[in-house]
């Protein structure tokens, strides 16, 4: 809202937002207060689904940590197995060969993809309207199932390898992404762009909601779809690549409006571009093996290894230590949505509950990964 | 003595058959709008569903939690559907179905959708729950806010009939499209009712809470508005009383505006052409809901009383101005 509004201090309640609520989606808790319905001061309160992920890496082996990867980030599983594999490769010293770079890349892009299209839906319904959820889980079920095909798991895989992936992707794959791309394209000018984006209430909703500045992102580490709708253009993939990303020909969308609606479209050309990527790769695809040679018992020397990957949701950065021994010594993740809700609380101030929770819809939680 | 009982049964029977199945007309328009099938397991294509969900309601526990002002939490959504039933009793159905034709029905029907915006105000304020509360608040400002236009275009319509009677408005209308009042000619020359009607319109679906203005239960923010705490038949009562709703609004649109019985191309009017009205209209009503997202409270306010209000005054004084010529 852009009137300013005259917030009364001491004639506040406090509304307790979570951490079951239709809105936070999962568990986050946000510690409202309130006067009437303006929000005086928002806390998020974090901690309802924490399990210890990094602790747990330091009892297990390297490679017994990777299906814990996905359990934290489960809309772009992928993205954080691919972060995982790239530390310990580094570690390890371990060649990837073309190919498995190659598919890597196909699969990431494909879920995020699908991390976005979950994004919309659920951004669509916090917003009440429902309708769009079927139809981007129409789409969305399209690439689990391409998916499923070569990870054998539809939500939380486990398909990166140190040194490759799992299994290689075969004609049908290739095919059916194809195919997805082409009905994505059809569909994404007149089902979603005429019928959503170009809808009235949905500009009235979120153009001019929740602004968030250039200085803001910097100083809360915000990454990510939320830093570009910012018109900060940092995106790992380009500016500190890594895989087989600078073979590509892509583009990173910015929008220096920096409020709902420019976050909003940063996602929605994302999309675009990472279908750009995979057709490349499927134009490109190299033969040969897709799992290079990694040793049976991984023992990365003594030191401190760090690598960035970009998710859905921001950059996501791996610390780990090792001492040699078969297990990480210490493992540090650095999570984007920590970051991006910390923006909340300053952000909310003076907003209007139904505004607030539009502007969260568009940072696009996901809780788990924050509570690892 | 049976005329009346004749018209007791049989609007409390067409009250109950809307209210329960227009929830499964809802869903199942919903369900094809999203590309599903809905309701399809209880009865052939789902027609039991209502049946099965009255049950399942009436089987559960009325909780009251603690800290509820318990006689008012009750009494709530028994008055959200008292109204709605009793406000079919001044509808005119045909020439000669119509429990009650009174000389002020269209102004007792307004007194009565007043009275259900009481019953989401009690129930929320009952409930003691914040979301309840502001859900409360919200509701009561939107109604307020949506009757004032609401009454500028009837005053429209009771201008060209000269009558507050619904038979008498219905009556004034017949003999064609030309006659209804929505494309209104007076002596030959057009008026402005179709403004009256898009503005009335606008305003009914703002009057049932219905999205893209269903604030009172804006899920993603109040989690169930005024009906978070009711569970059992509380909720149904609830849920009924807002078809209910759409059921009189609907009739009112179309006596006020489609001629009511009237058919549009001279073939015998009857009832039957003003039931494919109403439904016609509440179709539209689900249509809009699951298409839309919902708007803002605020935004809302702002349509009403900076759009629809001088609209529909500036309506009234065209269309007195136009009768008065013509």
């Amino acid at each position: 809202m852009t009137v300013p509004v005259h917030l009364r201090h001491d004639e506040t309640f406090v509304l307790n937002l979570g951490p079951q609520h239709p809105a936070t989606h999962g568990v986050l808790r946000v510690k409202l207060t309130m006067d009437g319905e303006y929000i005086v001061k928002a806390e998020p309160v974090l901690g309802y689904i924490h399990r210890m992920h990094e602790k747990l890496a330091e009892g297990g082996t390297f490679a017994q940590f990777m299906p814990n990867t996905a359990r934290m980030d489960y809309l772009h599983a992928l993205a954080f197995n691919h972060g995982w594999a790239l530390v310990v490769e580094k570690a390890a010293g371990i060649e990837v060969p073309e190919r498995a770079e190659y598919i890597r890349v196909i699969t990431v892009e494909l879920n995020r993809i699908a991390s976005h299209l979950l994004w919309w839906a659920a951004f669509l319904l916090d917003l009440g309207g429902f309708t769009p959820l079927l139809y981007a889980f129409d789409d969305r079920e399209k690439i689990i199932d391409l998916l499923e095909r070569v990870t054998g798991s539809r939500l939380t895989y486990c398909y990166m390898r140190f040194g490759g992936v799992y299994n290689d992707i075969d004609d049908e794959f290739i095919a059916g992404t194809r195919d997805f791309i082409k009905r994505l394209r059809g569909r994404m000018p007149r089902l979603y762009h005429d019928l959503v984006t170009h809808n009235i209430i949905l500009i009235k909703r979120i153009k001019d909601i929740g602004f968030i500045s250039a200085e803001q992102c910097r100083r809360y580490g915000a990454t990510g779809p939320v830093a570009r709708g910012s018109g900060i253009s940092y995106d790992i993939r380009k500016n500190e690549p890594y895989s087989v990303y600078p073979e590509f020909d892509f583009d990173i969308p910015v929008f220096a409006e920096g409020d709902s609606m420019a976050r909003y479209m940063v996602r929605m050309h994302e999309m675009e571009q990472s279908m750009r990527i995979i057709e490349q790769a499927l134009d490109k695809l190299p033969g040969g093996p897709v799992m290079g040679k990694a040793p049976k018992v991984l023992k990365p020397g003594a030191g401190y290894y760090y690598s960035a990957v970009e998710t859905a949701r921001g950059s996501l950065g791996h610390r780990l230590v090792c001492n040699g021994d078969k297990n990480p010594y210490k493992l540090k993740l650095r999570s984007p949505t920590f970051s991006n809700l910390s923006l909340f609380g300053e952000v909310a101030e003076g907003m209007l509950l139904a505004d607030a929770l539009a502007f969260m819809g568009s940072l696009d939680l996901v809780i788990p990964e924050i509570d690892r | 003595m049976w005329h009346a009982l004749f018209y007791l049964v049989g609007i409390m029977a067409f009250a109950g058959v809307n209210a329960a199945w227009l929830g499964w007309c809802e869903r199942k328009g919903a369900a094809r709008i999203q590309r599903r099938i809905g309701p399809c397991e209880a009865g052939y294509a789902g027609l039991l569903q209502p049946l099965a969900d009255g049950l399942k309601l009436m089987s559960k526990q009325l909780l009251v939690p603690q800290g509820v002002d318990g006689i008012i939490f009750r009494v709530a959504p028994v008055l959200a559907m008292i109204p709605a039933i009793t406000s079919m009793a001044v509808i005119p159905f045909s020439e000669n179905i119509g429990a009650r034709a009174m000389e002020l029905s269209v102004l007792l029907l307004f007194a009565l959708a007043s009275i259900g915006m009481i019953a989401i105000l009690l129930g929320g304020w009952a409930s003691g729950n914040k979301y309840a509360i502001i859900s409360a608040a919200r509701s009561v400002s939107q109604n307020l806010a949506y009757e004032i236009p609401m009454l500028l275009t009837v005053i429209t319509v009771v201008l060209i009939s000269g009558s507050m009677n619904l038979r008498e408005i219905a009556l004034d209308q017949q003999g064609g499209f030309w006659h209804w009042n929505i494309f209104r000619l007076e002596n030959g020359h057009f008026l402005t009712m179709w403004v009256s009607f898009i503005i009335f319109f606008i305003c009914s679906v703002a009057e049932t809470n219905r999205a893209p203005f269903d604030m009172a239960e804006a899920e993603s923010e109040l989690v169930a508005g005024f009906m978070t705490e009711y569970g059992s038949m509380g909720f149904g009562l609830f849920m009924m009383g807002e078809y209910l709703n759409i059921v009189v609004g609907a009739c009112l649109t179309a006596t006020l505006f489609l001629g009511g019985w009237d058919c549009p191309f001279g073939l015998t009017p009857g009832i039957w052409w003003f039931l494919l009205k109403i439904y016609v209209l509440i179709f539209t009503f689900i249509w809009i809901r699951w298409t839309y997202p919902r708007t803002q409270i605020y935004r809302l306010l702002n349509l009403s009383w900076k759009i629809l209000i001088p609209f529909s005054l500036a309506n009234l004084l065209v269309t007195a101005a136009l009768i008065k010529v013509f």
